[in-house]
């Protein structure tokens, strides 16, 4: 019986020797996530239902990122909430403001995930660890409170679409136009229900935080989960992060695949996602004079230290638009470490730039840079929906760090090479 | 379970964001997350929802993010039962494991219009338009969700198989 590589996976956890497209399955989870919005949802559900314990201590993170450092009363009764059921429990991973970062850069780094798992989190972004070849997906709370109970969830097993990668990415071309382009391609719903497998040699071209990128926005298709084969980068990656063992699976030759889509890396241009869908999609060369008011370079998709690293080399010696609020949110302590090793601060402070301490922040319109009635944001984010980073007659454009940090200087949609 | 109601009617990828807005979502309480249910992208829907509508909406209803403070906020509105084109999946999930029903039928979800009297048979997954007469059939549940929903949710699921382990 061949099986996708999600669906060898799957299988595994499942304890059975094969599962088919559609089977309802119930799987042992490796790891279980949560964060301050979706945890105390899951905390009360687990409490009304009378449990005393949680399944396994080590195998449980909650991340409070969302609203942290708490932005107000309520934000801070959630996360006090939550302490207290940390505690009660004896819950290992918890993440403290200081040592906390946004939660799918935050997991991988501290090497509690890794190939082979099978990871659910409370939160859609859940995604993101596809990218070290586990299969990760996002739930709700009820299914993180029966999974922190019992060590397993359900799961309908999913058909996959082949995306078979080539060719070398241009100047300024990142995982983010990757995606966007790949999400304008398919639609929001182009791979609902379903798993994304990227495979191909483009993906030698791919350093992991363009691979994170890349699976993170798997959900803005509509898909279960989006998923990368294990090569050297990955293990290295593993090597230096994590201690626990992983799991190489690999889809089979004769695997089936509901589509199969070729994408030849040479071919796409930096990409800008317009107000207010991810697949509202144009290249630079065809964005027109779009004046700009803010630029958010962070978020789990793009707060990583190569994403910093790109926004400095274009921003270095240069000036923020007089017109424009620039915020730089890198998503972990350790990124936040680096980059000020490295003197990307001085540059970005320079210019006329905003740091912030790690949190999700203004990536979903909850505190750190929210926009008024009428104005525009270009954002390293994820989602561009109507309201998504404050008023509802505001927007969002979404890019990556490369025409983020140019649009900053540029006062309006940019490209690098336009400076 | 018979469901009966007046529609509300919505478009296509009507998103988590909309449903309920992120600045909201420093409580779980559903009486207040039903206070600004949907008031994105329709201000009159707090004020006019009555106990018993159904919302019909296009494909990919409840794209975005995992809250699911969204599908509780639809249900602490009042809304018995959403008919869609097509569900995003994780919004999928969270509305079975919380007891929403829904269900997945384009037929209905295109010919139903906003303010028609509909009644739903889930059991039957069959939709009845009472202002045109139409009738639709939307597919079932398979039985382990099913279950799910008879236990009143995911919850009460685990812990009645739980309660049937300890006793053999
Ligand atoms: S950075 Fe944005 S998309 Fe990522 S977890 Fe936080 S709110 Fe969600």
């Amino acid at each position: 019986m061949a099986m996708t590589m999600t669906q060898k996976i799957l299988a595994d956890h499942a304890g059975l020797e094969y599962v088919v497209p559609g089977q309802l399955i119930k799987a042992k989870v490796d790891m279980v996530l949560g964060n301050d919005i979706t945890s105390p949802v899951a905390i009360s559900e687990f409490r009304k239902t009378g449990f005393k314990k949680v399944f396994d201590v080590n195998k449980i993170a909650i991340v409070p990122d969302h609203f942290t450092p708490n932005k107000d009363i309520k934000s801070a009764e959630q996360v006090r909430y939550i302490r207290e059921f940390v505690k009660e429990m004896g819950i290992v991973h918890f993440f403290e403001v200081g040592q906390m970062g946004v939660e799918h850069a935050l997991l991988p780094e501290k090497g509690l995930v890794v190939a082979g798992d099978v990871v659910i989190g409370a939160d859609s972004h859940t995604c993101t660890y596809g990218a070290l070849g586990a299969f990760s997906t996002g739930v709700g709370s009820t299914d993180m409170a029966a999974a922190m109970a019992t060590g397993e969830a359900w799961f309908k097993v999913p058909e996959a679409i082949k995306f078979i990668l080539k060719g070398k990415p241009g100047r300024w071309v990142s995982g983010k136009d990757i995606i966007l382009h790949i999400i304008g391609m398919i639609g929001v719903d182009g791979a609902l229900y379903k798993s994304m497998e990227f495979t191909g040699d483009g993906i030698s071209h791919l350093g992991m935080d363009d691979r994170f990128t890349i699976a993170n926005m798997a959900i803005e298709a509509g898909a279960k989960n989006g998923i990368f084969p294990v090569d050297e980068k990955t293990i290295e990656y593993m090597k230096e992060h994590s201690t626990k063992p992983y799991k190489i699976y690999e889809a089979d030759e004769d695997a089936e695949y509901s589509k199969v889509y070729t994408i030849d890396f040479s071919e796409i241009k930096p990409t800008v996602a317009f107000p207010h869908l991810p697949e509202n999609t144009r290249t630079i060369d065809q964005v027109g004079d779009i004046k700009i008011h803010q630029v958010v370079i962070g978020s789990c998709t793009n707060g990583r230290i190569s994403d910093l690293r790109i926004a400095a080399e274009v921003m270095k010696g240069r000036k923020v638009h007089p017109d424009v609020r620039c915020i730089i949110i890198p998503a972990t302590q350790k990124i936040w470490k680096q980059a000020m090793k490295e003197g990307l601060f001085d540059i970005f402070i320079d210019a006329g730039a905003a740091i912030s301490t790690p949190t999700c922040g203004p990536c979903l319109g909850g505190h750190m840079g929210i926009l008024a009635k009428g104005e525009r944001a270009v954002a390293t984010t994820n989602r561009n929906f109507v309201g998504r980073m404050g008023h509802t007659e505001s927007e969002v454009y979404l890019a990556s760090p490369a025409i983020a940090a140019a649009s900053a200087i540029a006062g309006r949609i940019a490209s690098p090479d336009e400076l | 379970m018979k469901i009966r109601g007046k529609v509300i009617k919505y478009g296509d990828n009507i998103d988590t964001d909309v449903i309920i807005p992120a600045r909201y979502l420093n409580t779980h309480d559903p009486s207040e997350l039903a206070k600004h249910c949907m008031e994105d992208i329709d201000r009159t829907f707090h004020s006019r929802v009555k106990p018993g509508d159904i919302i019909v909406a296009g494909k990919n209803f409840g794209c975005g993010s995992s809250r699911e403070h969204a599908p509780i906020a639809i249900k602490a509105s009042g809304i018995s039962c959403v008919i869609a084109e097509t569900f995003a999946r994780i919004f999928y999930r969270n509305a079975i494991n919380i007891g929403l029903p829904i269900l997945e039928c384009p037929e209905a979800a295109k010919a139903i219009n906003d303010g028609d009297e509909v009644a739903v048979d889930l059991a039957a997954g069959k939709i009845y338009n009472l202002t045109s007469g139409c009738e639709y059939t939307a597919a079932p549940f398979p039985d382990f969700m099913q279950e799910i929903i008879n236990a009143d949710g995911l919850m009460g699921y685990i812990k009645r198989k739980a309660a049937k382990a300890t006793e053999s």
